[in-house]
């Protein structure tokens, strides 16, 4: 089965691995959109379990990279499957899937107000579980856990 | 005169004007309401008391449990998901222990696992006689909610001699458990198996055939199955529209293999079905409680509570006061030194929502380097406004109380 | 149907509970009483009368809130104490119950919720999440309802106990109880007001 995504998507698949259980497709942000299509449509791939984000921060050998990675499961022949795809922090901008499955309409929204990823053709893209006015995308690796303004709790009490 | 109000910017008019002449209202049914049971918050726009459409906000709960899961060791992330359903508290607990022994290649002892459904499986009824107790407010009927809520104190007792805690339980351990089950919480446990199907039914008398509660709740919102599917809806909400999807059966975990159990189904998805069906996991639940008592009191082993890892199981005190090995251990499972794999790993278990997901991905460190926690509310609510379109508000209301919407899952 | 501990084998390892006693009254103020009359300072008279009829608002949003259903069930009973009736509407409550995380998010409905309020009002911080943010020391939780309201009595506890919501209770009856009159129209309780900017 996982043949058939490799034979019609040839240049799109960049890398393929196995976790434990889940086999997991790394592949082209351009052709995301077509391989839910055809994992949807020929492959049985019925039921969309999660989208979410990924930060990788720019290391010696790459720039920064922001990543989403989409869980599918196939009721009827009980297989699950992860797609990733990256796309560099500068443009963050993915097709939107709201057309294939409308459960990634709030997903998508999440992962905009987290890290920033906006989704073209999404009708509502706005923050979902922060303030809309929040300045900054907080699940990224550079942003810190605690409000920096508070005055209460001493750090140095807390080991950081 | 209040200014501190965050008015969503599509609350532009309070008269909509429409079609036909009609001028259309706009109610805020806002966060703070005795009826939404959580904080989230809906602007409808409503021609008289139907509902035409329903713009949701949600995020007044929002505490950020996949940013501050980047920054604890494993065993302290087990706190943080208690708070998400916290209803169902040792659900999403033993997911979580699940998930990290998945990435570790941790195998644990049938007993763990049976110990593990009767403590889920206790969760999942205590979450159950919330929802459908307050479904029953809901309509009207306290009389429901009042007896019931007795029973659910039971089962606080006995996650108190299972772990200490009633609520946010944060129980059990990577590998197992913290400690055996003594002998008051099998007492405890044999106790609720003979009373609780008495108190369950006469809960059952008071609802299920009422005609008023039938009434109000049959074809109020019904929802069709390829909807609910394109929706993202697990759970009882699916199970309602029809489809038998649960993870116990779909992917065994846990050894619930080993268990006999039905998954109950309805018919159109509407606010009886899900009643219904949340009635009859019930039932389900204390047959598979039942069936695991009484593996463990075949078994011949009734001390092994833990996966033998030392690693990653922290050794008895007496141990670690007296050799020199269990000392060591104790100190780098503390200090989170252990070594972990790099690699990911996505684990669900059947939540009383629906599939609770669980998306770790480790790059070898102390913490996670990503989680994600697939909520099932956060799927499922964003299908509300197609529930209500056109639909009466107490009805809307209604519909919302049926599908078990808890803030602190939605939120996270 | 009976209790719940109905047929439940007793162990013999645990110590017998204390037989109950008469019921206790809640007494009454100092005063002086005579054949038909009884005099007592207007303050203690009326802070007795409000202490046992507290209308407590309860403002649940997360964990805390199930523990407080839990209080009020049968079990625990908050109705014992006079609070049978909870009000959701701000206008018709004296005691506002903040019990569970309050985001920044949810920070102005909440200063909006306290400030419908008529005098004289308490409020309760149930829970570590209201009193200091809790566990969530995070960019989007508000560390402490203390920041944009003044707080009665803090519970802590993640949950707190029932018993300890009910200790709490107490604590804001003894407080309701001891109120003078002219309390809320004193500089001091101005002075509070203004440090949170409230008018």
């Amino acid at each position: 089965m996982v043949d058939r995504l490799g034979a019609a998507f040839p240049e799109a698949v960049l890398a393929q691995e196995q976790f434990h259980d889940m086999r997991c497709f790394t592949v082209r942000k351009e052709s995301l959109h077509d391989i839910l299509r055809f994992l949807r449509d020929e492959l049985d791939f019925n039921f969309l379990t999660t989208l979410c984000g990924m930060h990788y921060p720019a290391t010696e050998g790459q720039e920064d990279l922001l990543g989403l990675v989409i869980h599918l499961h196939s009721f009827r022949n009980r297989h699950r499957i992860r797609l990733k795809a990256n796309t560099p922090l500068k443009d963050p901008a993915f097709p939107t899937f709201t057309d294939l499955w409308p459960a990634t309409n709030w997903m998508e929204r999440e992962a905009f107000d987290f890290y920033g990823l906006t989704f073209t053709g999404h009708p509502n893209l706005k923050r979902i579980l922060n303030m809309e006015d929040f300045p900054a995308f907080p699940m990224r690796k550079d942003y810190p856990l605690e409000d920096p303004t508070r005055e209460d709790k001493n750090d140095s009490m807390f080991g950081r | 005169m209040s200014t501190g109000i965050a008015k969503p910017d599509f609350w532009q008019h309070d008269l909509v004007p429409a079609a036909e002449h009609k001028e259309l209202n706009v109610l805020n049914l806002g966060p703070t309401h005795p009826a939404t049971h959580g904080i989230f918050q809906n602007v409808l726009t409503m021609d008289g008391e139907y509902i035409q459409s329903a713009e949701q906000t949600i995020g007044y709960i929002h505490r950020a449990f996949e940013k501050i899961a980047e920054r604890r060791p494993f065993y302290q992330i087990t706190t943080l998901t208690d708070r998400m359903n916290y209803c169902s508290a040792p659900i999403n607990n033993m997911g979580w222990h699940m998930t990290v022994e998945k990435l570790l290649h941790i195998e644990t002892p049938k007993r763990v696992d049976y110990l593990r459904i009767i403590a889920m499986e206790l969760a999942r009824i205590a979450d159950h006689i919330v929802c459908n107790a307050v479904i029953g407010v809901d309509t009207g009927a306290l009389t429901g909610f009042t007896f019931i809520f007795q029973d659910r104190e039971f089962i606080y007792e006995i996650f108190e001699e299972i772990c200490g805690a009633r609520l946010t339980t944060n129980m059990g351990r990577i590998g197992g458990f913290e400690r055996n089950f003594n002998d008051i919480a099998w007492r405890k446990t044999k106790h609720f198996l003979d009373y609780f199907p008495k108190k369950l039914k006469e809960f059952e008398n008071l609802l299920m055939r009422n005609r008023i509660f039938m009434d109000r709740c049959i074809n109020c919102g019904p929802f069709p199955l390829d909807r609910a599917l394109a929706y993202g809806f697990t759970g009882p909400n699916l199970r309602a529209c029809g489809l038998d999807y649960d993870v116990r059966v779909m992917d065994p975990y846990c050894s619930y293999e080993d268990f006999d159990f039905k998954i109950p189904i309805g018919q159109n998805g509407d606010v009886y079905d899900r009643f219904m069906v949340r009635q009859k996991e019930m039932w389900e639940s204390l047959k598979i409680i039942r069936q695991a008592v009484e593996k463990c009191e075949k078994m011949s082993d009734k001390t092994t509570f833990t996966a033998d890892v030392p690693e990653w199981v922290l050794p008895p005190k007496e141990e670690v006061y007296n050799e020199m090995e269990a000392l060591i251990y104790h100190f780098k499972i503390v200090m989170g030194e252990s070594d972990v794999p790099v690699g990911e790993v996505y684990h669900c278990v059947e939540g009383a929502n629906g599939e609770l997901g669980f998306y770790l991905v480790s790059d070898g460190g102390r913490t996670p380097a990503r989680v994600h926690f697939r909520r099932p509310c956060f799927v499922y609510y964003q299908a509300f406004p197609e529930m209500v379109k056109g639909i009466m508000l107490s009805d809307a209301i209604l519909s919302m109380s049926s599908m078990n919407v808890i803030a602190g899952e939605l939120d996270a | 149907m009976g209790s719940v501990r109905e047929g439940m084998t007793k162990p013999t390892d645990i110590a017998p509970r204390p037989a109950l006693g008469k019921p206790t009254i809640v007494p009454g103020p100092a005063g002086h009483e005579g054949a038909g009359f009884f005099a007592t300072r207007l303050d203690d008279a009326v802070g007795l009368a409000r202490k046992n009829s507290i209308w407590p608002l309860p403002f649940a949003t997360s964990c805390c809130g199930i523990e407080f259903m839990a209080t009020m069930g049968s079990n625990y009973d908050l109705a014992r104490f006079g609070m049978e009736r909870l009000s959701f509407s701000p206008r018709q409550s004296d005691l506002l119950m903040v019990m569970g995380t309050i985001a920044k998010k949810m920070g102005p409905i909440l200063r909006d919720v306290y400030t419908q309020m008529a005098e004289p009002k308490w409020v309760l911080s149930m829970g570590a999440c209201a009193s200091s943010g809790g566990i969530f020391d995070t960019y989007s939780v508000l560390q402490g309802i203390d920041r944009i309201i003044p707080v009665d009595v803090y519970i802590p506890g993640c949950p707190p106990r029932p018993e300890q919501v009910i200790d709490g209770i107490l604590k804001i009856q003894e407080l309701v109880a001891n109120e003078g009159s002219r309390r809320r129209y004193s500089k001091e309780y101005e002075d509070l007001m203004k440090q949170y900017k409230i008018d």
